[in-house]
């Protein structure tokens, strides 16, 4: 389908842009900069904040012939609106003329910054949104350095807690309504509101009733100032401290695309991404906290054998050893990635062990936090771990080593004892337990080797709709860990004599893309991800509904009109 | 354009260097009998020109209240990574409970410091502030890492001309505490 | 190679003196004389060690004002500093400090770098310093009349061939820094015991150029059957001194002497600027100190050769002499004259030291062959046809 576009002329320049699009969205693709605090490209336009004023207007037409007037020199005359209009409020026309950088728009900002300002607070010292605030950005760049306000400065409630996770100040909010915004068009009910009239205008809260959504906080990314700030990321470290490292979410297998933010070790926040075909803009709250997961209380971070500690080496070494006895199962699971699930396969097929997987399931919300509560499954189909929708038990598994025909099981993270095991079988075979966390089957395991976490690590998964997605590393791992990968191909290296060249990720990725048709062309995928064929599992029952973005019939078709949405 | 300047071809007398040397030894005999500018330290305190920068330290206003709300713009601009803020929040029951923010807990690693003054010139709130405490010793090497007691200490009261955080507002014609 | 020409001959013209001397008529006088000898080499040691333990005080405080400091003044010992007037004199003077600084090299771990060539490394020290001990006791201090009214020096070993003796033996000193700079084994070590043989071959043959023409002056007067014994020398500055006769003979001596003393500016071998420190590099504590206490030995025994070549010895001024009817006075003063010269010329050393730069080794080289030798040579030949005229 050919993108429709028009021309229009921006300071001088003429430009080609898509039709449809807004002054903002025009500009901002040839790469003109027009501010803005309202706007959001995932809401309604409301134009309430005034900031991205600009002039626009149209060559001049006589009125009674409907021809083209010229100006003296013979270029076609432009009419200019008389006043400026708003940049997020105006859609591009052919032939439309749009000045962002004259004398009369630099004003325009000046005196919107100017009025913005007059009863905000500028604690900027104490502020958590400070350094991504837009205000800040903007008032430094277009705002006076001495106030012209003599009065008082308007007081209003701070400090309020809203749904016991967002801190709301209203001296700070400049009244953008991206909250109000969000919460009506995307969580589907009313929670914030403004309350008085003129400068007294305040952003509140419905009284009473419930007030919660698992999607609330993404008003404090929405906010443009530190009027919403999250209550547990209130005066935790300042943003400019913080390093943001692209990530996946791994809470489902809608695969949200977020910003992992961390400094020196230790993680703080994480905030969505923008990918328009997965999330648009936004995540789920309790997708922000599963970095708690890995802090220290739960960690497995001691190798040990038979429940007494020991050196990571000899672990892996005793690991190597009781794999050479043979008669394996491999316990695998859908939190690790492609890469790693493939060298899975090669390790089966090496040892001749037969690999299990147990499904995770949970309530699907029908936005983003899918049934499936792993972010990887859709990967284990096609690396060929498995072939049909696993369940949750392994009573099977559990069957055949009282039965003496499995004698050595390799568990990657998965707790045994929920899954059909009893503690006698834990006797009746090796149980080696490999994972970032503590469980009950790592306590009682013959062997257990600290694992690293999915913010530890590097690698690809796949989500719901066969989207391939890649996640960097954000923190270092603590010390006595072993990436899945790394501790894979060692044994893999001592089991099937086979070694890869050279045992690391990219190495592993690029035989992996040469080797599964599917993955053909996946090594560097960009930040969106890429759409891989999926023909092959058309007739697997997934768990997941209906979802932002995902349809159960026909996954494919609804991501890539998203896809070629947002290009 | 340069311009070349002919070197003088030193004298006969002058190639000796015999002349110079003498005159050399003659001044530096002469400095032998010029009084001596030795500073005799610990027995003569020296003299601490104005903006002397020594020791940073914590300040308070006049009226006691801990001018920093940690907002650790001196722990990023500090080229030698001495600074080390904890944040925390001011109790509601506090009468600056209107100021949300102060350190939990404020370290400077006196042994990392350099004296440079950014964090001086970079605090907001004027509570970091060099002063002229330039002996800096201890035991050991976590002694001198002096916490926010410690910076407190040592920095004393530093009144300030406008009191930026006093709300001179009568907010009781909105019925709020604040 | 000069050195060890000079060096031969010089032990054959020993052996023979020791054979012509007189027998003792008894085993009691021999012993006596022994011990009497030892005694006067202890004192001797005792006197050359000491001057350059001051000295090494004095380089400090010298630098120190002529820099505008104060130099050492804090050290003390706990007991002594106590002392009315003369602990806080000791105090100030940076006298205590030699002690500490003693203390330091004698009590300080004593490495021994595991690279090294051992024998000649741990010699090395001991060829530095040795030398300069053995040359001080041909050096007459003074002077005594024997009870036949015969002028004697004050001098542990009086023979005919004393200047040679103490140039030879007092060459050698180099040896140290050159056996310490090769057993090192390490670069910079190298570099500074290759600079001081090379600059100790070159300003010896400028050295034995100006002292020749002063041997020639005493060797003309008739009276004189041994112009090559420096109390034969001293003897004949009685009148004017060589320093005014021979001004040119004198200059190009004394500034051979720095070089031979490795003084600045002429600190090649040690010149810190470029070789780390030079020979003594891979050294540390107590053989350390060695070679540094054998530098400012050398610097004494040097002056006390220029001052008896060209100072007018143990006498006070041109045209006077302390005379002989003033007996063991004035046997006493020609001694404190000596020393008082001994002094002058360390503190001579040290001013020179913190006035002027050091050369760079190329200037040194060029200093020394192109201008020392040929001035030195002419001088020389000048003074030959001046004499036979």
């Amino acid at each position: 389908m050919e993108k429709q576009t028009v021309n229009v002329n921006i300071n001088g320049v003429d430009c080609e842009v898509l039709a449809g699009q807004n002054v903002l969205e025009a500009c901002r693709s040839v790469g003109v900069e027009i501010p803005y605090f309202c706007y959001h490209p995932n809401l309604q336009v409301a134009g309430s904040c005034r900031m991205c004023l600009i002039y626009t207007g149209m060559p001049a037409r006589d009125r009674a012939t409907g021809e083209l007037l010229k100006n003296d020199d013979g270029t076609v005359k432009i009419a200019f609106a008389p006043k400026p209009s708003i940049a997020c409020g105006t859609k591009v026309a052919e032939g439309m003329h749009i000045i962002t950088n004259s004398k009369e728009v630099e004003n325009c900002r000046k005196a919107v910054i100017e009025f913005l300002l007059l009863n905000h607070p500028l604690d900027c010292p104490i502020c958590d949104k400070a350094g991504e605030c837009k205000l800040q950005e903007y008032a430094h760049k277009y705002g006076n350095a001495e106030s012209r306000f003599v009065e008082n400065k308007n007081v209003k409630p701070k400090r309020v807690e809203v749904a016991g996770k967002i801190i709301m100040d209203s001296e700070r909010c400049i009244e953008c309504s991206r909250c109000i915004r969000f919460c009506r068009e995307f969580i589907g009910r009313d929670i914030f509101g403004f309350t008085k009239r003129g400068s007294k205008t305040e952003i509140s809260v419905y009284p009473g009733g419930d007030n919660d959504s698992n999607y609330l906080l993404n008003v404090v990314d929405g906010c443009p100032v530190g009027a919403l700030t999250e209550k547990a990321f209130r005066f935790q470290m300042r943003t400019w401290f913080l390093k943001a490292t692209k990530s996946i979410c791994a809470e489902s297998s809608a695969g949200v695309n977020t910003r992992v933010w961390s400094r020196e070790g230790k993680i703080y926040r994480i905030t969505p991404r923008r990918n328009q075909a997965v999330n648009e803009t936004w995540m789920s709250d309790s997708g922000r906290y599963i970095y708690r997961r890995f802090e220290q209380k739960n960690r497995l971070s001691v190798p040990r054998i038979d429940s007494s500690p020991c050196e990571l080496q000899y672990a892996i070494d005793r690991c190597m050893e009781i794999m050479k006895l043979g008669n394996i199962a491999i316990v695998a699971n859908a939190w690790q990635t492609v890469e790693e699930q493939f060298v899975i396969a090669e390790l089966a097929k090496a040892c001749g062990a037969k690999v299990h997987m147990v499904s995770h399931l949970g309530e699907d919300d029908g936005k983003l936090v899918s049934a499936d509560r792993t972010p990887n499954m859709r990967g284990a189909f096609v690396t060929g771990l498995v072939k049909e929708y696993p369940k949750a038990d392994l009573r099977g598994l559990a069957e055949s080593v009282r039965a003496g025909e499995v004698k050595t099981v390799l568990c990657f993270r998965e707790d045994l004892n929920d899954l059909g095991f009893e503690p006698k079988d834990f006797k009746a075979a090796n149980i080696i337990y490999c994972g970032a966390l503590e469980n009950s089957t790592s306590q009682i395991a013959k062997i257990c080797v600290p694992m690293r976490g999915e913010f530890e690590k590097y690698g690809m998964w796949i989500n719901r709709q066969f989207r391939i997605q890649r996640f960097e590393k954000a923190v270092e791992a603590p010390k006595d860990t072993i990436s899945d990968i790394s501790f894979l191909l060692t044994v893999l290296r001592d089991v099937s004599k086979q070694s890869f060249a050279m045992p690391s990720i990219s190495e592993v990725r690029k035989r992996m893309c040469a080797e599964i048709p599917a993955l053909k062309g996946c090594e560097n995928v960009g930040d969106e991800g890429k759409l891989i064929d999926a023909s092959a599992f058309a007739d697997i029952d997934f768990p997941e509904s209906d979802a932002m973005h995902y349809t159960k019939k026909n996954p494919q078709t609804e991501a890539s009109a998203r896809e070629s949405e947002t290009k | 354009m340069a311009i070349v300047v002919e070197r003088k071809s030193p004298t006969l007398l002058e190639r000796t260097y015999l002349p110079q040397i003498v005159s050399g030894l003659f001044i530096t005999f002469k400095n032998i009998f010029k009084p001596r500018v030795t500073l005799q330290y610990p027995d003569q305190p020296p003299v601490l020109p104005k903006g002397y920068r020594g020791a940073p330290t914590l300040v308070r206003d006049s009226e006691g209240r801990e001018k920093c709300v940690s907002c650790q713009l001196c722990e990023f601009v500090c080229p030698s990574k001495a600074i080390r803020v904890t944040p925390g929040e001011i109790s509601p029951d506090s009468p600056y409970a209107y100021i949300e923010k102060a350190p939990k807990e404020f370290k400077i690693d006196m042994s990392r410091c350099i004296f440079c003054g950014m964090c001086e010139e970079a605090c907001p709130e004027k509570a970091i502030v060099l002063q002229n405490e330039f002996s800096i010793n201890a035991a050991t090497r976590a002694g001198l890492v002096r916490n926010k007691q410690a910076l407190y200490a040592a920095g004393g009261v530093m009144p300030d001309r406008i009191k930026k955080w006093k709300k001179v507002k009568d907010n009781s014609e909105f019925g709020r505490k604040h | 190679m000069d050195a060890f020409i000079l060096n031969f001959s010089n032990f054959a013209i020993l052996a023979d003196a020791a054979e012509v001397a007189p027998a003792c008529p008894t085993a009691c006088e021999f012993a006596l004389n022994i011990l009497l000898k030892v005694v006067f080499s202890l004192v001797c040691v005792v006197v050359v060690m000491s001057f350059a333990g001051l000295s090494v005080v004095a380089e400090r405080k010298v630098c120190a004002y002529i820099q505008g400091r104060y130099g050492p003044n804090r050290t003390a010992i706990p007991i002594v500093v106590a002392i009315p007037i003369l602990g806080n004199f000791l105090k100030k003077n940076g006298l205590m400090q030699l002690v500490a600084d003693g203390l330091k090299f004698l009590l300080k771990e004593d490495p021994l770098p595991a690279h090294v060539n051992k024998f000649w490394y741990m010699i090395a020290p001991v060829m530095a310093l040795s030398p300069v001990l053995i040359a001080a006791c041909v050096i007459p201090f003074g002077v005594y009349w024997t009870d036949g009214g015969v002028m004697a020096p004050l001098a542990v070993a009086n023979f005919d061939v004393s200047l040679l003796f103490a140039l030879a033996i007092g060459a050698l000193g180099v040896y140290g820094a050159i056996m310490a700079g090769w057993s090192s084994n390490s670069k910079f070590p190298y570099m500074g015991g290759m600079r001081a043989s090379a600059q100790v071959i070159s300003y010896e043959l400028a050295m034995g150029l100006s002292v020749l023409s002063v041997v020639l002056m005493v060797g003309t007067n008739a009276n004189v059957d041994s112009p090559l014994s420096m109390f034969e020398i001293g003897k004949a500055q009685s009148g004017l001194w060589f320093c005014i006769t021979q001004p040119v003979a004198a200059l190009i001596f004394l500034i051979a002497l720095f070089a031979e003393t490795n003084r600045l500016p002429f600190d090649m071998a040690e010149s810190e600027t470029d070789l780390v420190s030079g020979f003594h590099t891979e050294y540390g504590s107590f053989k350390f100190g060695l070679f540094f206490v054998g530098e400012y030995g050398h610097m004494v025994v040097g002056s006390s050769l220029f001052i008896t070549l060209f100072l007018g010895a143990w006498n006070p001024f041109p045209g006077f002499v302390w005379p002989e009817s003033w007996g063991w006075i004035s046997s006493a003063l020609s001694l404190l004259t000596f020393l008082v010269k001994i002094a002058a010329m360390l503190f001579f050393f040290i001013w020179v030291r913190w006035t002027l730069p050091r050369f760079r080794y190329d200037q040194v080289m060029r200093i020394g062959w192109k201008a020392m030798v040929p001035l030195a040579l002419l001088n020389f030949v000048a003074y030959l046809v001046f004499v036979s005229i």
